[in-house]
């Protein structure tokens, strides 16, 4: 006879409200796994959606994710010529906040030449950007509508397409517009800003007495001119051409002055190593003290639940019952208890993931780890119970 | 042969200056069939007498022995698998019957059987048959909160029966019911005495049940100072 199902049919809500209590916190642990991960997923989904070998950016930066980059647009000619490299592609990155509806709206803007690559990987409803102005695809976690106007910098930008899951490495949903509209919202100053730095220039050059008029004025107009400009890009991405040496191309644009060429993984590295190592640890601390938390929890249950079984395991023990089954009615509670637990937490967190605001994503080989560690903590924590129990004395069980 | 042999069993508590002799010098047998109380005011030494037969309480002195065996000289013998003998040889009976509440008047008797190697069928029909032969037959899926005391009572000693032990000992297994049913498990366990040729040992301080027992054990100070009934020895 199985005394822990007995015990159990018995104390049934008390179990079954316990069990759920428990696979709420386990529902938490889960979902904090499932963030962490989230949160590599996010931060590689530019980098991976893009499938770029190499990213080219401004000397002695770490890439246009990490820190501010600025490099100028035409140098994707001079790679795309480099030996090895089958397809060179400039791209823009900016994180933009506007006021939508009353609310604060964060997104990621992506600006990509709609002749090249980087740009939305998958049209799921709409269409892609097939006029060079004043249109975008927007991830489907923007919530907007095809159709819809958003206004940007000097203009208004006309929803044509939704695309997936894109998130920038801090989770907002990403946004694509054409280069040359991501190089005007970013780069692109405003007319007293631009009339302030002209009035400037020209200050400065009246100074310079050996120029003659038409000569500072001829230069006036081309220092505006540069400091104006918005071809500049924050990257330029490479793919390599089949059989190519990635460490070679790699070498041979590292060289050239002020720019620096970085590899998917070392990407990949800089995002997650540096971005998202401390975010990585607090939910690592997290987890841990929530499984602390599971496990005190279970084992003053179990304990509880032993010292109201004191008088049921003195008699057990008086009419000669042996160790193993006392034993196996404590663990097989505590065992059930767990299992029950994290079913309840899984089913939960599976009803539930695609509703947070920031991406989780469930691994089987974390919710795998996570059941075999409920078990471990599961049987450690019985272990209160048992002792306890194994030092219950046969003579208690007599008297009034 | 006997089925409770005690020789002069003796139980101190402590040592030195602090030992407290709670048992002295007991001596008496008990025959199957036989239906014994113990019969004291509370702190005379009857539940150390009883644990110690009982095999929960290791005698300080003295000879202890279960249907003929030797089980204590001066202490346990050595090698004896002490549980074994308790589910094969004893069956308890409590003066709050301490059933186990989360199982069913039938599975209280079962775990019994189980416990003492009794397949889980064979269990479930002996125990059955039990429960009815004490008038239980409408009770045997009824949780002990579900019965009356004296149904407990009675749940309890087809728990004490089931594998048919030569030594029944019962702790004070009236004093939780009214006369009338007080009445009625001691006329029960003087009827299994008989019917199941087992020795039944009743620790009471119930002077209203001394009626039906053959022999009474006056015990006074942790000793055995009288001895009524129709035979025996002290």
């Amino acid at each position: 006879m199985n005394l822990a199902l007995r015990d159990i049919r018995y104390h049934r809500g008390r179990f079954i409200l316990t069990s759920i209590g428990l696979g709420l916190l386990l529902g938490v642990v889960m979902s904090m796994g499932g963030i962490y991960r989230g949160l590599f997923a996010d931060a590689l989904a530019v980098l991976n959606s893009t499938k770029a070998d190499l990213w080219v950016v401004q000397q002695d930066t770490n890439g246009p994710f990490a820190e501010n980059s600025r490099i100028p647009e035409d140098i994707r000619y001079r790679i795309a010529a480099v030996p090895g490299v089958a397809a060179a592609a400039p791209l823009s990155f900016e994180t933009l906040q506007i006021d939508r509806q009353g609310k604060p709206f964060r997104f990621f803007l992506i600006g990509y030449d709609l002749n090249g690559f980087g740009g939305p990987p998958a049209i799921i409803a709409g269409r892609s950007i097939r006029q060079k102005h004043y249109e975008m695809v927007v991830a489907k976690a923007m919530k907007m509508a095809l159709g819809e106007k958003i206004h940007l910098g000097l203009h208004d930008y006309t929803v044509v397409g939704i695309t997936g899951k894109i998130v920038s490495a801090s989770g907002d949903p990403a946004a694509y517009v054409s280069l040359a509209d991501a190089q005007e919202i970013q780069f692109q100053k405003d007319n007293d800003a631009i009339r302030n730095d002209r009035e400037r220039i020209g200050a400065n050059l009246s100074e310079i007495q050996i120029l003659t008029p038409a000569q500072a004025g001829y230069l006036k107009q081309n220092v505006a001119s540069i400091a104006e400009t918005t071809h500049i890009v924050n990257t330029v991405v490479a793919r390599l051409a089949p059989g190519a040496d990635l460490g070679e191309v790699q070498e041979r644009i590292g060289r050239w002055n002020h720019f620096r060429a970085i590899s998917s993984d070392e990407q990949a590295t800089i995002l997650t190593m540096g971005m998202i190592q401390k975010a990585k640890m607090q939910l690592g601390l997290f987890r841990i003290i929530l499984l602390v938390i599971s496990a005190v929890i279970i084992s003053l249950i179990i304990y509880t639940s032993t010292l109201d079984k004191i008088r049921v395991i003195a008699t057990l023990k008086l009419i000669g019952s042996q160790n193993r089954v006392i034993v196996g009615m404590i663990l097989q509670q505590s065992l059930l208890m767990g299992v029950i637990a994290y079913a309840v937490g899984w089913i939960l967190i599976s009803l539930t993931y695609e509703h947070f605001p920031r991406r989780i994503v469930l691994e089987p080989f974390d919710l795998q780890a996570l059941f075999v560690i409920v078990i471990a903590i599961c049987t450690i924590s019985s272990l209160v119970g048992i002792r306890k129990a194994l030092k219950v004395e046969p003579a208690e069980a007599l008297g009034g | 042969m006997y089925a409770i042999e005690v020789e002069r069993l003796t139980k101190i508590y402590g040592k030195g200056e602090t030992a407290v002799t709670a048992l002295s010098d007991a001596t008496f047998q008990v025959r199957p069939g036989e239906l014994v109380a113990i019969l004291g005011p509370s702190g005379s030494g009857k539940t150390t007498l009883l644990t110690a037969i009982g095999l929960i309480n290791e005698p300080t002195h003295g000879r202890l022995a279960i249907g003929g065996a030797t089980i204590a000289d001066e202490g346990w013998l050595r090698g004896l698998d002490l549980k074994k003998i308790r589910r094969e040889r004893l069956g308890f009976i409590f003066q709050s019957h301490n059933l186990i509440p989360f199982l069913t008047a039938q599975e209280n008797v079962m775990v019994a059987l189980e416990i003492n190697e009794v397949g889980r069928a064979e269990a479930k029909k002996r125990a059955g048959e039990l429960l009815t032969a004490l008038n239980l037959g409408h009770r045997l899926h009824n949780y002990p909160s579900a019965l009356s005391g004296g149904e407990c009572q009675r749940v309890a000693i087809a728990r004490a029966i089931a594998n048919r032990p030569q030594v029944i000992l019962a702790d004070e297994p009236t004093a939780a019911l009214d006369t009338e049913n007080g009445k009625n498990v001691m006329g029960l366990l003087k009827k299994l005495a008989v019917e199941n040729h087992s020795a039944i040992l009743v620790v009471t301080h119930d002077h209203r049940m001394v009626e039906g027992f053959d022999r009474i054990f006056q015990v006074s100070d942790g000793r055995i100072v009288g001895e009524t009934g129709n035979a025996g020895s002290a």
